[in-house]
C-alpha cells in the first residue's frame, strides 16, 4: 500500500499537468474542440477524481476510524475511481484519433458536439479503453512479479513472494490474453479509421491485396514514392496483414504511397487533392467571416455553402506538401514491434513462473529470477511503446484529418516553451530520482516493516 | 426539464456552478494556509507531524476541486480556458508547478531516502500555500482589472504586454495593486482557515502549546488579511467596469460593479453575511476557545468567493475583459460551450449533490475521532 501511495501522488500530479497544458500550450486546440473535449474531462473531475480523493484517505488512514467493511468498500471505490478516470481521458483521446459526433460551426470557428453518445461510444475510444486498462492490469502483475523475484533473490519473505508469484502469474496470464484480444481490436480500428498509422507501424509503402506482414530492419533512406525496398532485412508472413486489418484474407491494405499519392483502382484519394479541397474550405471560411463583418448575408450564405462542400478536408488545407501527411515511420514502426514482441513474451514468462511455482522449485531456477526481476521494466517499456505508436503514429494530426498539430498550439514564442520544458525536465528528474530511491528503500524494508501498509 | 432550458439560462447556470466550485476551492485552501503555518506554529517534530498529518488527510480535496474548477471552465467556457490559460501563460504554469510540488511532498516528506530531505518538502508546501494561492488570487483579480489580449476572427489569442522587451504573458497581473491585494487577502484568509481547521481536527491533550499558537495565528492572520480585503472591496465599488450592451459591444462604465451590486442585492447580502461569518469564526476561536470556527469562517469564505466570482459576470458584464482590445473581452454569453454541450453537462451535474454527500459523509466519519499524538507514533501518519 505504501508503494501505491507513492505512485498515486505522482499520478495525481501528472493529471493536473495534462489539464493545465491543454489550455496553456494548446489553446487553439482547446478552443476548437473545447465544446466536445471539455465535457469528458469535467465528468472525469466530478465523478472519478472525487471518488479517488475521498476514499484514498479512508484507505490509508481509516483503519482505526471506520469499520472493516467500509475500509474494503473504500479500497474498491479507489480502484473503481481510477479506472473510471481512465474511461474519460481515453474517450477524449479516442475522439482525437477518430473525431465523431460533432459539426463545425463557422460562426464560432470551432467544432460543436451534436451527439454525446457517438462521442462516448466511439469505437476507437472503446477499444482504446479496454486495451489500455487491460495493459494496466498486465503491468500490475509484472510489477508484483518484479518485487517478488527481488525478495526471492535476496532470500527474504520467501513464502509471501511465492504466493504473490502464483497470484501475479494467473492474473498476468488472464490479462495478457485480454491485452492480445483487445490489441487485435485496436489494430482493426486503426486500419479502418487511421490507415496511414497502420501503414506506418507496418512499414507498408505499396498497398496490396492479400497483404503479408513484413518485419525487419527499416531502410532509412526510403522516402514515400520512391522504388527502394522499405526494409534492409525482413521476414514475411503471407496474408496476415489483410486478415488483421480487414478480417479478410483477400482485402486490400493501402500503403503509405497509396494514401499519399492516391490509388484510382482502389478508389483512394491522394493527399494533394485533399489539400486543394482543404485550402478551398479555408478560403471560403475567410470569405464567410469577411461577409459577416460587412453584414452581407447573401454573400455569407454563398460562402458558407461552398465551405460545407469541402469542410471535412479543412485540416489538409494547412499542409504544404502531400508528404507532410506521413508520420515519421521509424519511431512508430519500432515502437509497435517492441510492444508486440514484449506482449507475446509476457504470457510465456507467466506460464513458466506458474509452472515452477506449482512444481515448487521456483527458488532453484536461478536463471529465471533475474528475468522476472526486470519484467516490470519491460512492462513499462511495452506500455510506453504503445502510447508512442498511438501518438507518433497519428502525426501530423492533433485531431485526425481535421487539425494538424502545428495549428493547435498557443501563439507563444519558442523561448517560453523551452524554459517550461527545462523546468519540467529539472523538476521531474529530481522527483523521479526521489521516487526511485524511496521505492527501493520501501521494498527493502519489506512488508512487515510497515505492518498494515 | 433540463432539455427545455434555454441557452441563456444554461450559460448563467454554468457560471454559477463554476463559481460554486471555485468558492469551495477557496474554502478548501485551508490546506494551503495550514502549510504556510507549519514552521510558525509547530516547534517540535511531534507538533510538525500532527500538523502535516492532519493536513495530509485532506490535501487532495483542494487539489481535486481545483482540477474540477479548471475542467468545468474548460467544458462550459472553453473560450475563457483557451484565452486565459494560453494567454496568461506564466501565471498558470507557475500555479501548476506549485501544485505539482505539493502533490509529492506529503508522500515523500517523512519517507527514508527521500533524496531532498524533509525541510525541502516542507518548503515545497510553503511555496504552494503562499505563491500558489497568491497567483490564483491575482488571476481572479484580472476579472476586474482586465488583461492584455486580443482575439482574431478565429478566436486565437495574442498576448501583448512587454517589459524590457520580454512578453510577460500574464505575470504583469501581479503588478496591479488590486490583483496583488486580492492575492494577499486570499493567502492570509487561507492561513486563518488553516489555523481554524487544525484547531478542529487535532486532539491537543498532549500539546497545549500548539493549540494556543494556532488560536493566536488565526487572529493575527485575520488582522493582516482585513486591510487587503477592505482595499479590494472599496476599489470594486469605485472602479470602472466592463459593460456589455445588448449587441455585445463592450465599453468602460464608471462604478459598474457598484451598480451590479445594487442591481443584484442578494449578492450584497451574501457579501455582508460572508464577512460576518468569517469574522465570527475567528472571534469565537480566539476569545471563546471554540473548535468550530472553521465551519463559520469556511462558509463565510464560500459566500465572499461567490460574490467575487459572480459580480463581474452577471448583469451584462464582461468577466474576462481585455484592456488592449475591449471588443475581444469575454462574457458568459460569447465564451460558453454550445447549447447542446451545456445541456448534456447539466444532466451530468445532477451527480454533484451525490458527490458532495459522500464527501461530507466520509469527512464526518474520518474526523469524528480527533487526531492524537499516539496515532503519529503509529504507522498511519505522514
Amino acid at each position: 500500500m505504501t508503494l501505491f501511495g507513492i505512485n498515486f501522488a505522482i499520478g495525481v500530479a501528472t493529471g493536473i499537468i495534462l489539464e493545465f497544458e491543454f489550455g496553456t500550450n494548446w489553446s487553439n486546440y482547446s478552443w476548437i474542440v473545447g465544446d466536445i473535449f471539455g465535457a469528458p474531462l469535467a465528468i472525469e473531475g466530478i465523478f472519478a477524481f472525487f471518488l479517488e480523493a475521498t476514499f484514498f484517505a479512508v484507505m490509508f488512514f481509516g483503519w482505526h476510524r471506520v469499520s472493516k467493511g467500509f475500509h474494503l468498500f473504500s479500497t474498491w471505490m479507489v480502484a473503481i475511481g481510477s479506472n473510471l478516470s481512465a474511461v474519460w481521458i481515453l474517450v477524449a483521446n479516442g475522439w482525437m484519433q477518430n473525431p465523431v459526433g460533432m459539426i463545425f460551426n463557422p460562426e464560432t470557428a470551432r467544432f460543436e458536439m451534436n451527439s454525446f453518445s457517438e462521442v462516448v461510444f466511439n469505437p476507437v475510444a472503446v477499444s482504446k479503453f479496454v486495451h489500455t486498462s487491460s495493459s494496466g492490469f498486465l503491468f500490475a502483475s509484472l510489477f508484483v512479479l518484479t518485487i517478488s523475484c527481488w525478495y526471492l533473490i535476496k532470500g527474504r519473505h520467501i513464502q509471501m513472494a511465492k504466493k504473490s508469484i502464483v497470484v501475479a502469474s494467473v492474473f498476468g496470464l488472464l490479462s495478457s490474453s485480454f491485452v492480445a484480444f483487445t490489441g487485435d481490436e485496436s489494430a482493426y480500428e486503426v486500419a479502418q479509421k487511421q490507415p496511414m498509422k497502420l501503414a506506418a507501424i507496418e512499414g507498408l509503402y505499396k498497398g496490396q491485396t492479400k497483404a503479408p506482414i513484413e518485419a525487419g530492419i527499416l531502410n532509412h533512406d526510403k522516402k514515400p514514392g520512391d522504388d527502394q525496398d522499405p526494409f534492409i532485412v525482413k521476414v514475411k508472413i503471407p496474408f496476415l496483414l489483410s486478415l488483421l486489418a480487414n478480417r479478410s484474407l483477400n482485402s486490400f491494405v493501402p500503403g503509405i504511397d497509396d494514401l499519399v499519392y492516391g490509388n484510382k483502382e482502389q478508389n483512394i484519394e491522394g493527399v494533394a487533392s485533399k489539400i486543394n479541397k482543404g485550402k478551398a474550405a479555408i478560403n471560403d471560411l475567410a470569405l464567410f467571416k469577411q461577409a459577416r463583418k460587412e453584414k452581407n448575408s447573401q454573400k455569407a450564405d454563398l460562402a458558407l455553402a461552398d465551405f460545407r462542400k469541402n469542410q471535412e478536408y479543412m485540416g489538409y488545407g494547412y499542409l504544404n506538401t502531400p508528404e507532410e501527411a506521413v508520420p515519421p515511420v521509424a519511431i512508430p514502426y519500432y515502437a509497435f514491434h517492441i510492444m508486440v514482441t514484449l506482449g507475446s513474451f509476457f504470457p510465456v514468462l507467466f506460464a513458466v513462473f506458474l509452472f515452477y511455482a506449482v512444481k515448487g522449485s521456483l527458488t532453484q531456477q536461478k536463471w529465471l529470477l533475474p528475468i522476472g526481476l526486470i519484467s516490470g521494466l519491460l512492462g513499462l517499456i511495452a506500455q510506453q511503446s504503445g502510447w508512442v505508436v498511438a501518438e507518433v503514429g497519428r502525426q501530423p494530426w492533433a485531431i485526425n484529418g481535421l487539425l494538424p498539430v502545428k495549428m493547435a498550439t498557443t501563439n507563444l514564442s519558442a523561448v517560453n516553451v523551452q524554459i517550461t520544458f527545462f523546468m519540467f525536465l529539472g523538476l521531474f528528474t529530481i522527483l523521479l530520482a526521489a521516487e526511485i530511491t524511496i521505492m527501493l528503500k520501501q521494498i527493502s524494508i519489506g512488508p512487515e516493516g510497515g505492518s498494515l501498509k | 426539464m433540463i432539455s427545455n432550458l434555454d441557452y441563456i439560462t444554461l450559460q448563467q447556470l454554468w457560471w454559477i456552478i463554476c463559481s460554486i466550485v471555485g468558492s469551495l476551492f477557496l474554502f478548501l485552501t485551508f490546506v494551503q494556509g495550514g502549510q504556510t503555518l507549519l514552521w510558525q506554529v509547530a516547534k517540535t517534530d511531534l507538533e510538525k507531524s500532527l500538523v502535516v498529518t492532519s493536513l495530509g488527510r485532506k490535501w487532495e480535496m483542494p487539489f481535486t476541486t481545483l482540477v474540477l474548477f479548471g475542467g468545468a471552465l474548460f467544458a462550459a467556457f472553453p473560450k475563457f480556458y483557451a484565452t486565459s490559460f494560453g494567454g496568461a501563460y506564466w501565471v498558470w504554469i507557475l500555479i501548476l508547478f506549485s501544485f505539482i510540488i505539493q502533490a509529492v511532498s506529503y508522500e515523500y516528506r517523512k519517507k527514508p531516502n527521500n533524496l531532498l530531505g524533509s525541510r525541502v518538502y516542507e518548503l515545497f508546501l510553503f511555496i504552494n500555500g503562499s505563491i500558489g494561492v497568491l497567483l490564483i488570487g491575482a488571476a481572479v483579480g484580472t476579472f476586474y482589472t482586465g488583461s492584455n489580449f486580443t482575439l482574431d476572427l478565429y478566436n486565437r489569442v495574442t498576448w501583448d504586454y512587454t517589459l524590457m522587451g520580454i512578453n510577460l504573458r500574464g505575470l504583469e497581473a501581479a503588478f496591479s495593486l488590486f490583483n496583488l491585494s486580492l492575492g494577499i487577502f486570499l493567502v492570509f484568509n487561507a492561513r486563518v482557515l488553516g489555523a481554524l481547521y487544525l484547531l478542529n481536527s487535532i486532539d491537543f491533550s498532549s500539546t497545549r502549546d500548539l493549540e494556543s499558537r494556532l488560536r493566536k495565528s488565526a487572529w493575527t492572520s485575520f488582522i493582516i488579511a482585513l486591510p487587503f480585503l477592505l482595499y479590494v472591496l472599496i476599489s470594486i465599488l469605485f472602479m470602472k467596469g466592463f459593460n456589455a450592451d445588448s449587441e455585445g459591444i463592450i465599453s468602460l462604465v464608471s462604478t459598474k460593479y457598484l451598480s451590479n451590486l445594487l442591481a443584484m442585492p442578494y449578492l450584497f447580502i451574501l457579501l455582508v453575511a460572508g464577512i460576518v461569518l468569517v469574522l465570527y469564526g475567528v472571534l469565537t476561536s480566539y476569545f471563546k476557545k471554540s473548535k468550530k470556527g472553521i465551519w463559520f469562517s469556511g462558509l463565510g469564505t464560500i459566500c465572499v468567493g461567490l460574490v467575487v466570482l459572480c459580480l463581474p459576470a452577471f448583469n451584462n458584464t464582461a468577466f474576462y475583459p481585455s484592456k488592449l482590445d475591449l471588443q475581444s473581452s469575454l462574457t458568459i454569453f460569447n465564451a460558453s460551450s454550445s447549447k447542446f454541450t451545456l445541456t448534456v453537462m447539466t444532466y451530468v451535474a445532477l451527480g454533484i449533490p451525490i458527490v458532495l454527500a459522500y464527501v461530507i459523509y466520509v469527512w464526518k466519519l474520518m474526523d469524528s475521532k480527533k487526531l492524537t499524538a499516539a496515532e503519529i507514533t503509529d504507522e498511519e501518519s505522514y
